[in-house]
């Protein structure tokens, strides 16, 4: 499925350009390449590429101040590349609209398995249907409710809903804010201790070691993801 | 004065009181009393059946202290738990063994088990109580099981000695048990306790004996269970008040009621402020404990000016306001202050005077029941138990005794004499007694009552003797005349009385603006001062002298609390005296000599605090009279509540002024850190874009061709092998530029200076940065007459080099000269661009450290150390460098432009012309 998606790379580094060029061209997606903010925000509409690749340090712009450009008129999924290694940078850049975040230095099949998660989550959400499987996991998110290996789990409706919108935004990192704004509302925007005990109880019932998660993975700092592959 | 608190708690809001208590409840251990109504009900029993439950449920329990009596059956249930062992304490040649709180605090269990709560700790414990002890326990995050019985609560306790006839004097505030998470009641009836009595299961068999006689008697267990059931009960009320405010549930409590009870000098005054508290906590009331200090307050006896501090400290520990207020008239002043706080009930324990007494002087009582209006007032027969202490006589310092005020009388009266006499012969006067009234006055308005009815009876003499019939005798015939003399004595006594309290109200006006002058004269003396140093001197010389005091001063240094200064200055502080100092800071409450904290400490410790919190410690110390220093000396307090009052003020002003200017040294402090800091962020945020960016190119590259080889191209391989050797490069210069910094900031560089031909290493370098770095436009130019400098090639070749990687970074487009020319004894090596040029602004400092044109995220400079190397190398070869604009370019087009400046080698030998003839 992400045969022949194009992808913009946005790095000011000649280096990093290349060999990401080779590498996902080997993988068989087609490239464009950008250097600074503005030759990327000027390309973007006429290239319309099905994903970009972003480094937060360009030369003409703020890297936030770009993926807050592009949000504004395009949906397109972003992976944001950066140096800084801080839970601060990190949950800026996803809250600002990323869809994933990778620290330099980096291997090349790390970033190549972000960019199809990222990929693959878009084209799920064009074509949500409406039940998401992972694996033994089934969501149901008209009849609302969840399976594992077909039994069904008995999950209160904040828990339902968590598990949801995890699902649905299957391999991408949620932040704390995000899932906090769409569980429990704006007033609770920051009450992270009801996640934590949420995330805890829901583990629980899909069998799921926090040590080691098949399923929802932790973002120390950052927020949540469910696992989809 | 503190303010009186008017939440209204009508409106359907959860109190904030309410919310906080069970807010702080949450992040401190739990309290469990059990409490009983006489000793040998089984608490302790009870307690350890509690303890071995928790710690069957996996808790971990340990016992601070238990207390078994020997009772078999509760030694019994001690096996199995962990014992803290008691500390031991010395304490006038006894070892007295104590619970080790330190012990238990480095142990850390969860839970606690302390026996008697009530208990007084040996001297030169911690603490005075052992309460005190369980609550720093519970601060500690320890949930604590204690034991407590009835008698020994504060508010009881007149009650209690009215029913068993025994005063009971470890007391602790009724608080302790308001505060308690839990209170299980161990109930036993009288019978069965006189039973468990009778079989020595509470005492040895001949304690037992007596204590059945007197104590345990059938009437007085009775009252003490009654007591103790209600207060549980009183309790559950109160819980059941308190969530109910928290959740903001309208209900029947009492609103608005507010209760004063007026306190005076007299020992009584403690079972009233008992009384009061009672009373507040039936009503659910806050309240108020009130003295009104008169002129006669000034001439009590130090005993009694004590007992009035110990009252109004007694009534704050028992929850009240105490507030002190000058005045005069006490009824008026009483119910000024009631009307002014919506006070409901006043509380006034009974006159002791006599009839005569309240006739020449008004009943303070009487006024308040006839003036009070809609206030309650609630009179209460003074204690019929002797209250602690005993009653130290009411009588006024004895003033002593002078002669001249009377013997003054003699003359005047002779004077008034003779002027009568001469009157009697001029005119027909109706009567000459009018002659003796100006003596009498003077005498009253001068001197008091004594020397003006001594004046009165010398003037009623003469007159009777010179003028009345029969003349020159002491009798009188015509009553008439006996009632001159009556009315000459009412004179005498009524402008004694006006004069007497006029001068009364004088004094303490004086006295007034003596402590506002001295407050006026402190506040201009400290205001001015600038320095910290001159100003706690200041502070503490002016203290020390208007309340004659030794004083310190202690302030937080580097996380210590640290004398700063002491006058007299040689003053120094032992080990108890630090421990308090050191206690008072840390719970910004008042510690030491007279306070209830390690009152062993030879002086007091006040905190001095301003609204942001606490700025220091006060150590307050009476130099000692001759005075033997028991523990009554000891305990004496130091400052008397007129003292304190000053003293408060004072510390208040001396506070503020620390604050101050401390603040100000913060904010120099928080400038030096906040540049530190940028320095370091620089340093994170220099190592993070250049060690990681050529890291993440090498890693990237060498990734993708491990995984990819196959399918890459001959040229796409050859590519990206050649930026794994590029980026490698990049970093290795970096590495380069970061140990060259170290080098030059532990001032281990040594230039080796040689004379080196400029342009020949010129060429060099061009060389380097050709293949280094994007600089199609560079060009080098050196003139013919060019002569050698005196440099260190290697150090030289690096300048040059970060000079052009600079020039690359910031404008790669465009042409770069080098230009190398002779200057005044140097050389002078330009290096020019056609890039945007550098901001005036940024010109000063761009050979800082870290400094990078553009920050943030964005990676356009690199190390931010370049042009700093180039600096510190170019003065390690004595040198110097600049930077500016170009000034030659076209109008508006711009460009930089790095002098370096070099000394020129001294010619091996000086040019022909100049040869000497």
């Amino acid at each position: 499925m992400s045969q022949g998606a194009r992808i913009l790379i946005v790095d000011d580094e000649p280096a990093i350009r290349r060999f990401l060029k080779a590498s996902l061209e080997a993988q068989g997606f087609a490239t464009d390449s950008a250097e600074n903010a503005a030759q990327a925000l000027a390309a973007l509409p006429r290239l319309k590429p099905d994903l970009v690749i972003l480094d937060l340090g360009l030369p003409d712009l703020d890297g936030l101040e770009v993926i807050r450009r592009v949000r504004a008129t395009d949906a397109v999924p972003i992976v944001v590349l950066s140096v800084r290694n801080d839970e601060p940078g990190k949950v800026a850049a996803l809250d600002a609209g990323a869809d994933d975040y990778m620290v330099k230095p980096f291997g090349v099949e790390e970033l190549l398995a972000r960019v199809r998660a990222a990929l693959r989550h878009r084209l799920q959400q064009k074509g949500l249907g409406p039940v998401f499987r992972a694996g033994d996991l089934a969501v149901d998110f008209l009849a609302r409710k969840a399976t594992m290996a077909g039994t069904e789990l008995k999950l209160s409706k904040r828990e339902f809903d968590l598990l949801r919108l995890l699902a649905e935004h299957a391999g991408k990192v949620m932040t704390h804010r995000q899932l906090l704004t769409a569980v429990w509302g704006e007033a609770h925007r920051d009450d992270v201790e009801y996640l934590r005990v949420y995330v805890r109880q829901l583990r629980a019932k899909l069998g799921d070691d926090p040590a080691d998660p098949r399923w929802i993975e932790t973002e120390p700092g950052v927020g949540y993801r469910l696992k989809a592959e | 004065m503190p303010p009186i608190q008017t939440t209204d708690l009508d409106s359907a809001r959860p109190s904030p009181e309410a919310l906080l208590a069970s807010a702080t409840s949450e992040h401190r251990g739990r309290l469990k009393i059990f409490l009983g109504a006489a000793p040998g009900v089984g608490k302790t029993y009870e307690m350890l059946l509690a303890g071995r439950a928790r710690r069957k449920e996996g808790a971990d329990v340990v016992i601070g202290v238990v207390e078994t009596h020997k009772r078999a059956e509760t030694e019994a249930l001690l096996e199995g738990f962990e014992i803290i062992p008691k500390r031991a304490i010395e304490y006038r040649d006894r070892m007295l063994q104590e619970m080790d709180i330190d012990a238990i605090l480095a142990r850390k269990p969860q839970l606690v088990l302390v026996d008697e709560l009530a208990h007084t700790n040996a001297p030169g414990s911690r603490h005075d109580k052992r309460w005190q002890d369980v609550a720093e326990l519970l601060e500690a995050d320890i949930d604590v099981y204690a034991t407590l019985n009835i008698q020994h609560l504060e508010s009881l306790n007149d009650v209690v000695a009215q029913i068993t006839t025994v005063r009971v004097r470890e007391t602790l505030p009724d608080e302790a048990i308001d505060k308690a998470d839990e209170v299980e009641l161990v109930d036993l009836t009288p019978k069965d306790l006189i039973q468990r009595l009778h079989e020595g299961k509470v005492y040895v068999p001949e304690v037992a004996q007596r204590a059945l006689g007197h104590y345990f008697s059938e009437g007085n267990l009775t009252a003490l269970r009654e007591l103790a059931l209600r207060r549980t009960a009183q309790r559950v009320d109160d819980q059941m008040l308190t969530y109910m405010q928290a959740h903001a549930i309208p209900g029947p409590w009492a609103a608005g009621e507010r209760i004063l009870v007026c306190v005076n000098e007299h020992p009584s005054a403690a079972g009233l402020i008992r009384h009061a508290r009672r009373a507040a906590d039936r009503l659910q009331a806050r309240w108020v404990a009130l003295y009104i200090e008169s002129p006669r307050s000034h001439q009590l006896p130090e005993a009694d000016k004590n007992r009035v501090a110990q009252t109004l400290r007694l009534a704050e520990r028992l929850g009240a306001t105490a507030v002190t207020l000058p005045g005069r008239d006490i009824a008026s002043d009483v119910l000024n202050y009631a009307r002014a706080n919506n006070i409901t009930q006043i509380i006034i324990g009974k006159s002791r005077r006599t009839r005569l007494f309240e006739l020449l002087h008004g009943s303070v009582v009487d006024t308040l029941v006839r003036k009070s209006g809609a206030i309650a007032v609630q009179v209460l027969a003074s204690e019929a138990v002797e209250s602690e202490g005993g009653g130290t006589a009411l009588r006024p310092q004895a003033q002593p005794f002078a002669i001249r005020p009377y013997a003054e009388a003699l003359p005047l009266v002779t004077l008034a004499t003779a002027v009568g006499y001469a009157f009697d012969r001029q005119i027909d006067l109706p009567n000459i007694s009018m002659i003796f009234i100006p003596v009498v006055l003077y005498s009253a308005i001068r001197h008091g009552l004594l020397p003006s009815l001594f004046a009165t009876a010398l003037s009623t003499l003469a007159y009777n003797f010179f003028f009345l019939e029969p003349l020159y005798t002491f009798t009188i015939q015509d009553p008439q005349n006996v009632v001159a003399l009556l009315f000459l004595l009412l004179v005498a006594v009524i402008a004694s009385q006006l004069a007497a309290q006029s001068r009364a109200q004088a004094q303490a006006a004086r006295r007034q603006a003596a402590s506002t002058a001295a407050l006026y004269g402190f506040s201009r003396k400290i205001a001015g001062i600038g320095i910290l140093d001159d100003l706690l001197w200041a502070v503490a010389h002016q203290i020390a002298a208007m309340l004659k005091l030794h004083v310190v001063l202690l302030l937080p240094e580097a996380g210590e609390l640290k004398v700063h200064v002491g006058y007299p200055p040689e003053d120094e502080l032992d080990e108890a005296d630090l421990a308090a100092a050191k206690w008072s800071w840390s719970h910004g409450q008042p510690a030491g000599r007279s306070s209830d904290t390690l009152p062993g400490a030879r002086r007091l410790f006040l905190p001095l605090r301003t609204e942001r919190g606490l700025v220091g410690i006060m150590g307050l110390d009476r130099p000692r009279v001759a005075q033997s220093p028991g523990p009554e000396a000891e305990q004496r307090a130091i400052l008397t509540p007129d003292e304190r009052r000053l003293l408060d003020a004072l510390a208040d002003q001396a506070a503020v002024a620390i604050e101050r200017i401390t603040l100000a040294a913060d904010i120099d402090q928080a400038k030096v850190e906040g540049e530190t800091e940028r320095l370091r962020s620089a340093l994170l945020t220099s190592i993070s874009h250049d060690l990681k960016t050529p890291l993440a190119s090498i890693i990237g590259s060498i990734t993708s061709l491990r995984k990819f080889w196959p399918s890459f191209d001959e040229p796409t391989r050859d590519e990206l092998l050649g930026t794994v050797q590029e980026e490698a490069e990049r970093l290795t210069r970096f590495v380069g530029n970061v140990l060259d910094m170290t080098r030059l900031e532990a001032k281990s560089v040594t230039p080796q200076l040689l004379p080196v031909d400029l342009a020949e290493i010129l060429g060099t370098v061009a060389g380097d940065a050709r293949r280094a770095l994007a600089l199609p436009g560079l060009t080098i130019e050196t003139a013919a007459d060019l002569p050698p400098a005196l440099i260190d090639a290697h150090l030289f070749r690096q300048v040059m080099f970060n000079l052009l990687d600079n020039a690359a970074k910031y404008a790669p487009d465009g042409a770069v000269r080098v230009v190398a020319r002779a200057v005044p004894r140097g050389v002078a090596v330009e290096v020019l661009d056609e890039g945007p040029g550098i901001p005036p602004g940024d010109l000063a400092r761009i050979f800082d450290k870290f400094f990078r044109l553009e920050v943030g995220d964005r990676r356009r400079a690199g190390t931010g150390l370049g042009l700093s190397i180039c600096k510190g190398f170019v003065a390690a070869m004595g040198g110097s460098i600049v930077a500016e604009n170009r000034a030659d370019r076209p109008a508006g087009k711009s460009g930089a432009l790095f002098r370096v400046t070099l000394p020129a080698a001294p010619a091996s030998l000086p040019p022909p012309e100049e040869l000497p003839e």
